[in-house]
């Protein structure tokens, strides 16, 4: 349990974050999606940014994790077709209901039981994909 | 003092939000060698749940493991409560004028206060069918991905992977043809 208190405030900061800045928000990924505002670009680019120096950086310390691990970036399984289209496939819902996962997970803690809906959908989805894995190209 | 209570109940601008999104990355790094994402966790939710005659194979491995990411999320629940219960911004989204049109064209009325159009979440049978619907796209297209926005768009670009460049060129696409076509289609 004590081991994953640094986790928990991890996702306690990220959930503030996401509501905070407003990507929790349907309005604001219709206003992105329509490219009528630089704000929801401006997190995605200075995020990814960061994470990258922030990469490099680790990597060039060559420092081990807190509690004792070498620090190794597992490289994605090579592939195309299932990353385009398991992200169309997501992005469609994305686009309707303006929510990805770590959204959904941050209103839920608000209360909305329109989101506590999309997360049952989100699960049922993933079992579905559990089960029907074979028959999609990957 | 009452800079900060003010400042934690305001929205913040892409420049202070972005790069705290973005040292999540190096975050888990440094804390126990863990890659930042959240989609997996639909993953080991179902694992966990799963009865044992149901048996698929994709839900059969030592979710045990993944503890860590799991009180992640649920710190995720716990910020989202802070943020938008606890210290509430009252003001309504401040949407460009060209995204207020929009809305309005739709059929949508002004932001008021919540992250969320009242149009589409407010609990009727209508709109949970709709965003249960459009949950089971998320949850099935993240898993066929491998990631979502945070494991393909913020990990897998800001680690330099080629999966998560075409991760995120299907994603940015299928967004477009929602937001485009289907929203204007389907909700209006």
């Amino acid at each position: 349990m004590r081991r994953y208190i640094p986790y928990l405030l991890a996702g306690l900061a990220f959930g503030f974050i996401l509501v905070k800045s407003e990507a929790a928000s349907w309005y604001r990924i219709q206003e992105m999606f329509h490219f009528q505002n630089f704000h929801m670009f401006g997190i995605m680019f200075s995020a990814i940014v960061t994470g990258l120096i922030s990469v490099q950086f680790i990597k060039y310390l060559g420092r081990r994790s807190l509690d004792g691990q070498e620090i190794e970036i597992p490289a994605k399984p090579p592939g195309r077709k299932s990353y385009i289209y398991g992200g169309l496939i997501f992005g469609l819902g994305w686009g309707l209901i303006g929510l990805c996962p770590g959204p959904v997970f941050a209103l839920v803690g608000t209360g909305s039981i329109g989101a506590l809906a999309v997360l049952a959908g989100a699960l049922h989805g993933t079992w579905l994909y559990g089960a029907l894995k074979e028959k999609f190209p990957h | 003092m009452d800079t900060l209570i003010t400042w934690l109940h305001e929205p913040w601008p892409w420049y202070v939000a972005g790069p705290m999104i973005g040292l999540m990355v190096p975050l888990m790094l440094v804390i126990g060698n863990r890659s930042f994402g959240i989609s997996n966790n639909l993953r080991h939710l179902c694992a966990i749940t799963q009865p044992r005659h149901v048996d698929v194979d994709f839900f059969k491995y030592d979710w045990k493991e993944h503890t860590w990411s799991l009180y992640f999320v649920i710190g995720t629940g716990l910020g989202g409560f802070l943020a938008g219960v606890v210290f509430a911004d009252p003001d309504p989204v401040a949407l460009t004028p060209a995204a207020l049109a929009m809305m309005q064209s739709w059929g949508f009325t002004a932001p008021g206060g919540t992250l969320i159009p009242p149009e589409l979440f407010a609990p009727t049978v209508r709109n949970l069918t709709f965003l249960f619907t459009a949950g089971v796209l998320v949850g099935f297209g993240t898993r066929y991905a491998g990631g979502c926005t945070s494991g393909h768009a913020i990990t897998g670009l800001s680690t330099l992977q080629l999966a998560s460049v075409y991760a995120v060129l299907g994603i940015f696409a299928g967004g477009l043809l929602s937001s485009w076509l289907l929203v204007p289609l389907l909700l209006q």
